[in-house]
């Protein structure tokens, strides 16, 4: 695998990470931390598959898979939003929650590959006239509708939430729901829109595994990139260009086994498959060494509750 | 209209009250879909309820499953009441049963009681450290212990799986990517034919119990999870004692996994976890932390788990059906903490007049 | 021609057990402005949140400009061109003026910054606010955040505004700066509540007085012919000697040394700047200043819990600079600190008052185990001898009131014998009868021999209790003064930063 090959593979490993980031970032951005990221991931992978095999259009399978997500996460939304429960243990349950229904729902599904309508929607197509620009072209402008719907989609939200009213509205949440209350900000219906949103983006990612990225189904098929995802929030300091490159990076790193096989570089590929986790963790531990915290939303992971005295 | 407002107080049973009513609610529901798959939820339960405790076999093995998922559970539990977001007991199993294991490949010739008590060790510092090192990065730097932990329980699990189809590969298995099985002299013995797990389970209940509850660490234990502020200002020291709670933590699910290889599997593989460290969570948290109850819960759990396998061949349904389950239960059980703690008002709509000038 | 805006009809909030509104009237013209007098914790925040909008009453009218309301959120209240400024500002620290200006806009998608940018700059001039609309909230002043906020409701189109406590955090001349634009406001025909515990505040600005007590409307007075006894005894019920004991005694021998102290807070600035005093035996010494002029990191430094310090701490000739508590502890130092945050710091809230008791003695206790029974014996003595309210000392200490939370914190501070007392505070939020209760033990432990440093707000107290008083301002010592000589406007110059040449001990 040449070098231009291995990067525009690592561009379409990144795809999955990036929806599941913008999702969360999104999310985060209202305040609450979701780590049900890797259940809406799932949730999205089994239905989208599941309405793909049933109905051979790729639209339609798109569509229930966010519509999976939108489900789970409002059922987090309305624990950790309206209940005020814990949000690490409620995300936790939606990830268990994620796992069992795929794991159900596969059972039925097992060793199905797609059909061809839909393996055919996301062939690679280059852009005309961008795509031939040297490198790049082939590089960014060659690829499938999903990788350049998570491009479309990070940059959509970067300026939802620096140029709009909503998003700084949404801003003001996740830094002071106080703040925002008494300026007439409907706090909860805010942080139930952004996070049943978020929730939606982030099955997609789950949902570009089963249909585009490995189009059989197998158990466990998010192996975890909604835990990275979580961690990719961070790393791109809840910025949505940021993430993009962030969630890039990691993409290469996760199929990096294969080429550092090729260049006769002998290791497992179990160790190789430890890479990401680690690179997260150094992330995680520089990123508090030098003091990323103000990146975040300042009230991420608390409740409001308005009369709280 | 709805209105919200915080609860004065309300008494010990009464919170039981709606928390069990919440399990109730939550079997409720998976009731409802078991009629929807066309199969009668009685017959379900009760499958699950012989399919674990039918015989004295199949008690055997729910019990072995109540073993790693209290013990798991009471280290959880000592994380949590810290505020310490350990959820990392996956990973913590997986290293301890890798240390147990070495032991046991590398010293067999010792005798049993004393390989097994260094198979014990090993695996509880191996456990320990695994957790005491997002301790540390969390005391010094205020590194993130939810994914710091999350993270070390991938890179556990990987490294099994390398050890299983690599270096520990066992070649008399001919190819099939196996790690051999221990001898004889590194098994657990049985008592009643339960290993010995439950008696290290039964005895670990009652130490932990006096921990939290008598001694000068528990006490400091649940200041700091209540206030580091005043921990501090009553002379606590706040590091040493997270890292310390934090390294008993580990070290109990590093002896469950050090149990399973040396109790149960009678070998190492990437499945000696399975999931056991996240099920444990959920039986840290909806013991409402207290110690007595963990071993309660964790037997609920261990019925369903175990009644599962049954209902996979009775009735075909498929064993992630138990996920769904336990995320229902959790669901219902987190949601109920909410009318523990406020009081609903129903009223009539308001007018609120909307003017502008 | 004043006409009615806002009335209030039989107003009643409670939360939890608290009754904090009890059937209160009130009512507010166009063009006045009213006050809203009562102690800490007579229920005037909670009222005027009613009308923002953030706590619904149980019952109760809210009749505006003739007709009948409801207003279940800070979107009706803001539509209706009520703008409260509360008292913790609701500001959004890492953002601009301008986005906090621009939070809970809906119609519309897009930000017109340049336009928006021009009508808060032309605002802020009619009105003399001085904001710049780029600049970070965190970087501003505590007075400058406050203009943010009142400029936050004009922007939104108030006639009506609140003002909650307003000068807590105030210099004296930058209270007198916001009375001018107040003034202004009124002039243009605005309608404003004023709320403070502030005799002389309230009689220089008000048009019309109205006194809440213990959740009640006592009275409403026009300010033609008040005077301050008046309004104390609608306040307290009785025309109260402010009187406090201060007990003389003999201040043998220097007990603490402070010298130079610098502390270093965690954004960098200088919480303390080159603090220098002493304190002898028996006496009170008073510390005066605005709200975050030094006073938490002066107490915290003492007592073991600031990390970046410098400078010498030396208690009895041993030398504490930098300890940690534990070490002081451990070194046999007979020191107190009763801090400001009192279920946050000084007390486990979810623990009963046996396990509060707890804390302080069981690292004394031999062995690993902790000795609940001791500790039992401590928590029911201290019942006894405070008459702490409570029906048993197995009950969560959260749930006793505010006055008997101080109790036990102090209660327990005090029954180890300390002889140096940091207290922060103390009275704070407590009764009439409870604060006295706490300067009474204060002054028993002043005849005892031992030494206080009393943080207070209330300058009144501060001039009777202390024997000597320092004032603070932005980390560093203004002044040490005779309370019996010093006036209140020279204590208020000293708040400012201007440095008075003043005594350095007992003259």
């Amino acid at each position: 695998m040449d070098n231009l090959a291995f990067l525009r593979a690592a561009i379409q490993a990144g795809t999955p990470l990036l929806f599941a980031t913008l999702g969360e970032v999104l999310t985060e951005k209202s305040g609450n931390l979701n780590l049900g990221v890797e259940g809406l991931m799932l949730l999205g992978a089994v239905g989208g598959f599941a309405a793909g095999l049933a109905t051979e259009s790729a639209l339609i399978a798109i569509i229930v898979a966010a519509l999976a997500g939108a489900l789970g996460a409002f059922l987090y939304a309305v624990l950790t939003v309206t209940l005020q429960t814990n949000q690490v243990v409620t995300g936790l349950a939606l990830t268990i929650f994620g796992t069992g229904v795929s794991g159900y729902a596969g059972r039925f599904m097992m060793g199905d590959t797609l059909p061809r309508t839909i393996r055919n929607t996301f062939v690679a197509r280059p852009i005309p006239l961008l795509s031939q620009i040297p490198f790049i072209g082939d590089l960014l402008f060659n690829q499938n509708i999903f990788v350049y719907g998570g491009l479309v989609l990070a940059v959509i939200m970067g300026l939802y939430l620096s140029r709009t009213k909503q998003g700084l509205n949404l801003r003001t949440v996740g830094e002071n729901p106080s703040a925002a209350d008494a300026s007439g900000i409907p706090v909860t219906r805010y942080k139930y829109i952004h996070i049943i949103v978020g929730g939606a983006i982030s099955a997609l990612g789950g949902a570009y595994l089963s249909l585009v990225y490995v189009p059989t189904w197998q158990e466990n098929i998010t192996a975890g990139r909604g835990w990275i995802a979580v961690a990719l929030v961070i790393f791109s300091m809840w910025s949505p260009y940021k993430a993009i490159f962030g969630a890039y990076l990691f993409g290469g790193l996760d199929i990096i086994g294969f080429r550092l096989q090729q260049t006769g570089f002998a290791m497992s590929q179990h160790i190789i498959g430890m890479f990401p986790y680690l690179i997260t963790i150094v992330v995680l531990v520089l990123s508090s060494i030098l003091k990323r915290k103000q990146y975040a939303p300042n009230s991420l992971g608390e409740s409001y509750f308005r009369e709280d005295r | 209209m709805i209105r919200i407002s915080k609860r004065a107080d309300m008494p010990q049973s009464k919170r039981w009250i709606i928390r069990i009513s919440a399990i109730i609610l939550a079997l409720a529901i998976m009731s409802f879909f078991f009629i929807f798959l066309g199969h009668n939820p009685l017959e379900v339960y009760q499958t699950i309820i012989t399919g674990s405790l039918g015989t004295y076999n199949r008690f055997v093995k729910t019990i072995e499953l109540v073993i790693p998922l209290s013990l798991s559970a009471l280290g959880i539990m000592i994380a949590f009441k810290m505020k310490f977001w350990n959820i990392g007991a996956e990973g913590q199993i997986v290293v301890g049963a890798i240390a147990a294991t070495f032991v046991a490949l590398n010293f067999s010739e010792l005798n049993s009681v004393l390989l097994l008590s260094m198979m014990f060790i090993a695996s509880a510092l191996a456990g320990g450290i695994y957790a005491f090192i997002p301790a540390i990065f969390k005391v010094k730097f205020k590194t993130n212990e939810t994914l710091f932990t999350l993270m070390l329980n991938y890179i556990a699990l990987r490294y099994v799986t390398y050890l299983q189809y690599g270096p520990w590969k066992d070649p008399a298995a001919r190819g099939f990517p196996k790690i051999a099985n221990f001898a004889q002299n590194a098994r657990l013995p049985r008592v009643f034919q339960i290993n010995a797990g439950w008696i290290i389970l039964i005895v670990f209940v009652a130490l932990i119990y006096v921990l939290m509850n008598k001694s000068k660490l528990g006490y400091e234990i649940a200041v700091i999870g209540e206030s580091q502020k005043t921990a501090k200002y009553a002379g606590m020291n706040v590091a040493k004692v997270i890292v310390m709670a934090l390294f008993i933590s580990g070290a109990l699910s590093g002896i469950v996994g050090m149990i399973q290889v040396a109790g149960v599997n009678y070998t190492l593989s990437d499945q000696v976890s399975g999931g056991m460290g996240f099920t444990a969570i959920i039986i840290a948290w909806l013991s409402q932390i207290k110690v007595l109850l963990i071993p309660v819960v964790g037997f609920f759990f261990a019925m369903l788990v175990q009644g599962a396998t049954f209902i996979r061949t009775a009735f075909q349904i498929p064993q992630s059906i138990v996920d769904i389950l336990q995320a229902i239960i959790l669901f219902f059980a987190l949601g109920s903490e909410f009318f523990i703690n406020y009081k609903l008002h129903f009223e009539r709509k308001a007018k609120g007049r909307i003017q502008n000038g | 021609m004043m006409k009615k805006v806002i009335e209030l009809k039989g107003i009643v909030k409670t939360f939890g057990s608290v009754l904090a509104n009890d059937h209160i009237d009130f009512e507010l013209r166009s063009g006045e402005i009213h006050s809203l007098l009562g102690e800490n914790g007579a229920g005037k925040s909670s009222l005027m949140n009613v009308l923002a909008g953030v706590y619904q009453p149980d019952s109760g009218e809210i009749i505006f400009k003739g007709e009948r309301v409801d207003i279940p959120s800070p979107r009706h209240s803001i539509d209706m061109g009520i703008g409260m400024i509360h008292q913790h500002f609701k500001l959004v620290e890492a953002h601009t003026v301008l986005d906090n200006m621009l939070a809970g806009m809906s119609k519309g998608i897009f930000l017109d910054k340049k336009k928006y940018r021009n009508q808060v700059l032309e605002l802020s001039k009619k009105y003399g606010l001085d904001i710049d609309p780029d600049s970070i909230i965190d970087d501003l002043s505590v007075a400058q955040k406050q203009r943010v906020e009142i400029l936050k409701v004009l922007f939104r189109g108030a006639t009506i505004l609140i003002l909650d406590e307003p000068t807590a955090v105030l210099t004296p001349q930058e209270t007198e700066k916001l009375f001018t634009i107040i003034n202004n406001l009124k002039d243009n025909d605005h309608a404003i509540v004023f709320i403070s515990h502030k005799l002389d505040e309230v009689l220089s600005i008000s048009d019309r007085v109205t006194v809440l007590r213990n959740g009640k409307n006592v009275s409403t007075l026009d300010n033609k012919n008040l005077d301050s006894g008046i309004l104390i005894s609608n306040m307290v019920g009785q025309t109260l000697d402010l009187a406090i004991e201060r007990p003389i005694t003999s201040k043998e021998s220097k007990l603490l040394e402070v010298k130079d102290l610098s502390v270093l807070r965690p954004d960098g600035a200088h919480g303390l700047k080159n603090v220098s005093f002493d304190l002898f035996n028996g006496e009170v010494l008073g510390v005066a200043g605005l709200a975050g002029s030094g006073q938490k990191e002066l107490c915290e430094a003492i007592a073991g819990l600031q990390e970046k310090l410098s400078g010498t701490i030396v208690f009895k000739g041993d030398d504490i600079t930098g300890s940690t508590p534990r070490q002081i502890i451990k070194k046999g130092i007979s020191m107190s600190f009763v801090p400001e945050d009192r279920l946050g710091m000084g007390l486990v809230a979810s623990m009963d008052l046996v396990d509060n008791v707890l804390l302080k003695a069981y690292l004394k206790q031999p062995g690993i185990f902790v000795d609940r029974n001791q500790a039992r014996v401590e928590a029911e003595k201290l019942v006894d001898k405070l008459s702490i309210d409570t029906p048993s000392v197995d009950i969560n200490v959260s749930k006793l009131s505010g006055g008997n939370i101080q109790k036990v914190l102090l209660g327990r501070e005090i029954e180890l014998q300390p002889e140096l007392i940091i207290t922060a505070y103390p009275a704070r939020g407590l009764d009439i009868g409870s604060a006295y209760k706490i300067y009474d033990l204060l002054n028993e432990q002043k005849t005892n021999g031992n030494g206080i440093i009393f943080i207070g707000e209330d300058l009144d107290v501060l001039l009777q209790i202390s024997d000597r008083l320092m004032v603070m301002c932005n980390g560093e010592v203004t002044g040490i003064v005779n309370p019996d000589t010093v006036t209140k406007e020279d204590i208020g110059y000293m708040m400012v930063g201007r440095k008075i040449e003043g005594v350095n001990s007992d003259d």
